[in-house]
């Protein structure tokens, strides 16, 4: 590498420097309302640190008592959960033979091109039909009509990242195996999926995750706690009249720890796929 | 190959997965359609065709021209700020220095926080009373009293924007880097024995490298933010005196509120439109690139 001057590599720390300050002083921030007394963070100066530590909002939200803010948040949480796991194991249910399909035969790219274009369309361009249908088969406000519509999302993703994970599974395995006489089940289970299921756990972990953040449609297809997700119950409580800015911010952090617990553990593999997904275009 | 005929088998695989989306993205797009060329309500009476009325009342409608100019300048400013920023952010993390692989790992985060929680964030930071933002440049003697930053229209649309750069430039810086590391270290080091300035260096050798990948987040940022609805909804729900107002919050209100489907599907559609042609402008251009670089 080239010689680089003090005042070159002063430099560069201090820019280092200023974007992890950038990063962390926001997130730093919303752990510290969560654990900080309602009186700190209304004092004027503001407390930037607070007395004590505070941990009983988590103790509140994470409470199971009737009728209070807990029980509330925990039947959202629960319902995020439900959601997101049945329509997780849905879209793997159709994206596997699919992306499986779309690897091995190239002539298939056209869906490529189908599950690009559903990802650009907005959900606004579906919301309407989409909540006429789930009115008919009285699925508003239900948990299976919410994982129904969050299939619109999640089958295109999974299948493509599937197929773009099988794609680097050498052929050669599979044409050995039927040489050999192995049914197709066998084949799968004993060849395919050994090699195959790191691939089928990634796209599990985020569409999952997709389906958690997501809020639009969370919005629009639930009213209460009997389907009301995650991110609609922290819009409620961001748009109320909770005069408890901490109770807001704890349970931003808990809606948070899942994905970004991922996005640390995954670190790797993330920045790979999007390198790849960046160089291939 | 492509003549070739694909056997039973594959289309059966394939089965699930398009019944699946004819059901919830094939016939619902469809169905946007015919609703957009009537007059139906959300709930009730199934409508009547009204021909093109729906799309002449939109296009002559102001609320429609304001909303359509504040999602175009919360995508420009939006986009291009994530795109400089996160080339610069990139280029930095490409140099040598103590904590470089700590600051990319932290780069993950802000990607990583989901949309919402990153919206109540800032919407807690900007708080008119108690935010922290008024609070720091209150104590540093920025500012002399505490304002209304999402209550203002003056600065309502900024702190959106912000808050969407602070989120997403980092994905843009992450695509960039991998696209820096990805020059040999042979042709920088001719271009430097050659005596190519910094400048040069970055427009001839840097450059190149970066476009490809940068014209793939430009398309991913354009789009989504095209679509913005989350962020709004949770920081100013298209207030104060509807100035950050985007198009899907205008679908919203329209659809779900008032609950007027015809016209709501209309914008629907007028809105889906303009990204296809974002997105078909993009893959010429891409095309275009692809054919001259390289």
């Amino acid at each position: 590498m080239e010689h680089q001057s003090l005042i070159f590599r002063i430099f560069i720390h201090t820019m280092a420097l200023l974007v992890a300050v950038v990063i962390l002083a926001p997130l730093a921030w919303l752990f510290i309302m969560s654990v900080s007394s309602s009186v700190d963070l209304s004092a004027k100066p503001l407390h930037w640190w607070p007395e004590t530590l505070d941990f009983s909002r988590y103790s509140l939200l994470f409470s199971q008592s009737d009728n209070s803010a807990g029980a509330a948040f925990m039947s959202s949480l629960g319902n995020s959960i439900k959601v997101a796991s049945m329509a997780t194991i849905a879209a793997l249910v159709v994206g596997v033979p699919a992306g499986w399909a779309a690897s091995r035969n190239p002539q298939l790219g056209w869906t490529l091109g189908g599950v690009i274009g559903t990802y650009m369309l907005p959900p606004v361009a579906l919301s309407v039909p989409l909540y006429l249908i789930l009115a008919k088969f009285g699925l508003l406000n239900n948990v299976f009509g919410l994982a129904l519509v969050y299939l619109s999302i999640l089958a295109p993703f999974v299948t493509w990242l599937l197929k773009a994970g099988f794609d680097p599974i050498p052929r050669d395995l599979e044409d050995a195996a039927s040489i050999d006489g192995a049914r197709l089940d066998q084949m799968l289970r004993i060849v395919i999926l050994p090699l195959a299921l790191p691939v089928i756990a990634t796209a599990l972990i985020f569409a999952f995750l997709l389906a958690w953040d997501e809020f639009f449609y969370a919005l629009l297809f639930t009213s209460n706690q009997n389907a009301k997700t995650l991110t609609v119950a922290i819009a409620d409580l961001a748009g109320g009249r909770v005069s408890d800015y901490g109770l807001i911010a704890t349970a931003g952090v808990i809606a948070a720890l899942p994905p970004v617990a991922v996005g640390i553990l995954m670190q790797r593999a993330l920045i790979s796929g999007l390198t790849n997904g960046g160089v291939k275009g | 190959m492509s003549t070739e005929r694909l056997p039973l088998r594959v289309w059966l695989l394939m089965l699930p997965l398009l019944i699946v989306m004819l059901t919830v993205i094939g016939w619902p797009l469809i169905d946007t359609i015919r609703l957009s060329f009537s007059d139906a309500r959300l709930v009730g009476t199934g409508g009547h065709f009204v021909g093109l009325h729906n799309f002449t009342k939109m296009l002559s409608n102001s609320y429609f021209h304001s909303a359509f100019f504040t999602t175009l300048k919360f995508s420009l400013w939006s986009v291009t700020l994530e795109l400089v920023i996160g080339v610069l952010v990139a280029l930095l993390l490409n140099q040598k220095f103590h904590g470089r692989t700590l600051l990319r790992a932290l780069l993950i985060l802000p990607w990583a926080l989901p949309t919402v929680v990153n919206a109540t964030l800032w919407r807690l930071i900007y708080n008119p009373e108690y935010g922290a933002l008024n609070a720091a440049l209150t104590q540093l003697g920025f500012l002399d009293s505490y304002r209304s930053w999402l209550g203002e229209p003056g600065t309502a649309l900024t702190a959106l924007i912000v808050a969407d750069v602070w989120k997403n430039f980092p994905l843009v810086a992450l695509i960039a880097l991998a696209a820096l590391q990805a020059i040999p270290n042979d042709i920088r080091a001719a271009a430097i024995s050659d005596g190519a300035n910094v400048w040069r260096r970055f427009r001839h050798v840097t450059l190149p490298y970066l476009l490809g990948p940068l014209m793939v987040a430009l398309v991913l940022r354009t789009i989504e933010a095209f679509k913005v609805f989350d962020l709004i909804w949770i920081m100013t729900r298209g207030g104060p005196a509807n100035s950050t107002r985007s198009l899907s919050i205008l679908v919203y209100q329209e659809a779900f509120a008032f609950q007027r489907a015809g016209s709501g599907a209309s914008l629907a559609l007028m809105i889906t439109l303009m990204i296809t042609v974002l997105a078909v402008a993009y893959l010429f251009i891409m095309r275009r690139l692809a054919g001259e670089g390289r």
